[in-house]
């Protein structure tokens, strides 16, 4: 379907976390497939593994107690998991770059936002100060932040979250990476900041052409932005297909709960209740038997409490998790 | 509207935190901080004193005076301090004294914060194995009883100026160490050194670039007091015979000496016990208000 060279490639990547309560098996077999220059939404619950598996892409899980214990995550056509520590070092924020949920802590307080952004450059990039610093302000242009010679100077504090996770797009672009993580960007911010980061991302997106894995709990944010988007639960993606699919017709239960639970504006005024998917996620130390989403599932049967589904391509590019996925 | 909010802005009095640099924030709060002030001028006056000193009153602080004559003069007009037991010259000795007090108090309060500060950032930043090992380590430093062992090492590693910075910076960097890793146990969980990672930083450039500097207020305060410290066992240590060598003046060497005629003389003694308290007064004060100047909730 997506004829587009594919970038990044995971396979049955498995991250658990040896707690002194029990192994947390925080990402548990999760394949996704980001092609060059696409974006793809990741979306789930906290504690679905979303996070863990951004982290594990550029293998910074901290260790321990997590654990990448098994798949494979091929980044141009490489098994990154098999790379030397040292060269996973050269790759990020080189080839991949990833951008942080708070932008109010993730600048060191102490150095300027120009000294950092030039940092990142010139861990990668064989360029005197001269030029790095060029090219700082050139970013901090590109990502819409005003009066770039005189911020280039500026400390953290001196800025906006908006402004400030601005910088953080800037030092992430910096080195015009393949692909950009971005977890949980906009959630610290307010909407209407979120509105204009999200505007800068897509911008520079199209401008760039880099990928970008979003990850987020927001159905809002995926539906502006992503082409393709996978639903995690518990460690799991039970569906994956493009973002117009997933709103058109979500097959699996756990979508179509999430979707149901979303306001509509269309729909006429009543006094009825949001419908809510019923239950808590299930706590990572006892996962339940089967399908993971069963105890919560409206149409588990006894099959779905005895065997794990396999994910399945019901339509070309319509991947489900379930045994009984819902018609469209 | 605006105009309004820039005229109340011109009218007020006071500035508002917003007007400050963070330097400048220090510094005010610094100012107004009455025991910090008294340290800083009792440190000003000593500075003055111990540099300033020589120029006014130039007499050679090892020259001696023959004879019955020149031991243990009062203050005159040619000895403003008098002269000691060789008939030396006391105010020139002060001056002199102090200087090298004052250099062994600074270096080795510094090298010390630097020991303490790599072992603590090595510590806390990789954890687990590395960690416990510094850490016990510096427990086990810690419980050993200092003094005399300060004494033994003085004597194996000889007399003079160098060894007493070695020997203190051997028994001082224990207590910064304690403090960088709980700094740094704390620093490494923020997200900016999460986002360090993630642009491809070393585990060194991370530790001295982007977590050292953010531990530098709290060991600017620890070195600070820590100069005071210094001076007390530079004095110690040359008072018990181990540390500055006659002819050459520390305050603690001139206590020493002094020590056989305080029945005879007990100015001798004053002089120099009155230096070395006000000095380490003087950094403790200041110290105590750069500490509260630097981070009103900082607990030392």
């Amino acid at each position: 379907m997506d004829n587009r060279e594919v970038l990044v490639d995971i396979k049955n990547l498995r991250t658990f976390f040896y707690t002194e309560d029990g192994v947390v098996p925080a990402v548990d077999g999760i394949d996704l497939t980001i092609h060059r220059g696409e974006v793809v939404g990741l979306v789930g619950e906290s504690g679905c593994g979303k996070s863990v598996t951004a982290l594990s892409i550029i293998r910074l899980i901290p260790n321990p107690p997590g654990k990448i214990i098994g798949g494979e995550i091929f980044f141009h056509g490489e098994d990154l998991l098999k790379k030397h520590e040292e060269d996973m070092r050269m790759i990020r924020g080189d080839k991949i770059s990833m951008i942080f949920q708070e932008p109010m802590t993730s600048l060191n307080p102490v150095y300027t936002i120009g000294d950092q952004i030039s940092e990142a450059i010139t861990l990668h990039q064989k360029i005197d100060d001269v030029e790095a610093k060029k090219r700082t302000i050139e970013m901090l242009h590109l990502v819409g932040i005003p009066e770039p010679e005189r911020r280039f100077s500026q400390y953290p504090h001196e800025m906006s979250g908006g402004m400030r996770q601005r910088v953080m797009i800037a030092m992430a672009l910096s080195s015009n990476p393949d692909l950009l993580i971005s977890d949980e960007a906009t959630t610290a911010l307010d909407v209407t900041i979120q509105a204009q980061i999200l505007d800068l991302m897509r911008g520079l997106q199209k401008k760039l052409g880099m990928a970008i894995l979003i990850i987020t709990h927001n159905l809002a944010v995926v539906a502006e932005m992503a082409e393709t988007i996978a639903i995690a639960y518990a460690g799991k993606i039970v569906e994956n297909a493009s973002a117009k699919e997933i709103f058109k017709s979500p097959r699996h239960p756990y979508t179509y709960g999430l979707l149901q639970s979303i306001p509509k504006f269309t729909e006429k005024k009543t006094n009825e209740p949001l419908p809510a998917i019923e239950g808590m996620v299930p706590s990572p130390y006892h996962m339940p038997k089967g399908c993971r989403f069963n105890p919560r599932c409206p149409f588990a049967t006894e099959k779905c409490r005895e065997e794990e589904p396999e994910i399945v391509e019901l339509t070309p590019g319509h991947l489900v998790r379930c045994f009984h996925p819902i018609e469209p | 509207m605006a105009e309004k909010v820039i005229e109340t802005k011109k009218k007020g009095q006071r500035k508002s935190s917003d007007d400050y640099t963070y330097l400048g924030m220090v510094f005010h709060r610094l100012t107004r901080h009455k025991l910090a002030m008294v340290g800083a001028f009792m440190l000003i006056f000593i500075l003055l004193f111990v540099f300033a000193g020589p120029l006014i009153w130039r007499a050679d602080p090892n020259q001696q005076i023959e004879g019955l004559d020149g031991m243990f003069n009062v203050p005159s007009r040619a000895h403003p301090l008098g002269t000691d037991d060789y008939g030396r010259d006391v105010l020139a000795r002060m001056f002199f004294g102090g200087r090298i007090s004052l250099f062994i108090g600074f270096i080795s309060a510094i090298s010390a914060t630097l020991v303490g500060a790599l072992v603590g950032l090595v510590a806390g930043y990789y954890g687990g194995w590395a960690d416990d090992l510094l850490m016990r380590f510096t427990d086990a430093m810690l419980s050993i009883p200092t003094f005399p062992l300060l004494i033994a090492l003085a004597s194996v590693l000889g007399k003079g100026v160098w060894q007493i910075i070695l020997v203190i910076v051997i028994f001082g960097w224990m207590v910064d160490a304690r403090l960088v890793r709980g700094l740094v146990l704390s620093l490494k969980e923020q997200e900016y050194v999460e986002a360090a990672h993630a642009i491809g930083a070393s585990a060194n450039r991370i530790m001295w670039r982007h977590l050292f500097p953010n531990t530098l207020a709290v060991l600017i305060v620890s070195t600070t007091i820590g100069i005071g410290g210094a001076i007390i066992y530079e004095a110690s240590i040359s008072f018990l015979g181990f540390g500055v060598q006659a002819p050459f003046a520390s305050w603690g060497n001139m206590l020493q000496n002094a020590q056989q005629f305080i029945w005879n003389s007990p100015r001798l003694i004053i002089y120099p016990g009155l230096a070395i308290f006000m000095t380490v007064l003087g950094f403790n004060f200041f110290g105590d208000g750069l500490r509260d100047a630097i981070d009103p909730k900082l607990k030392l």
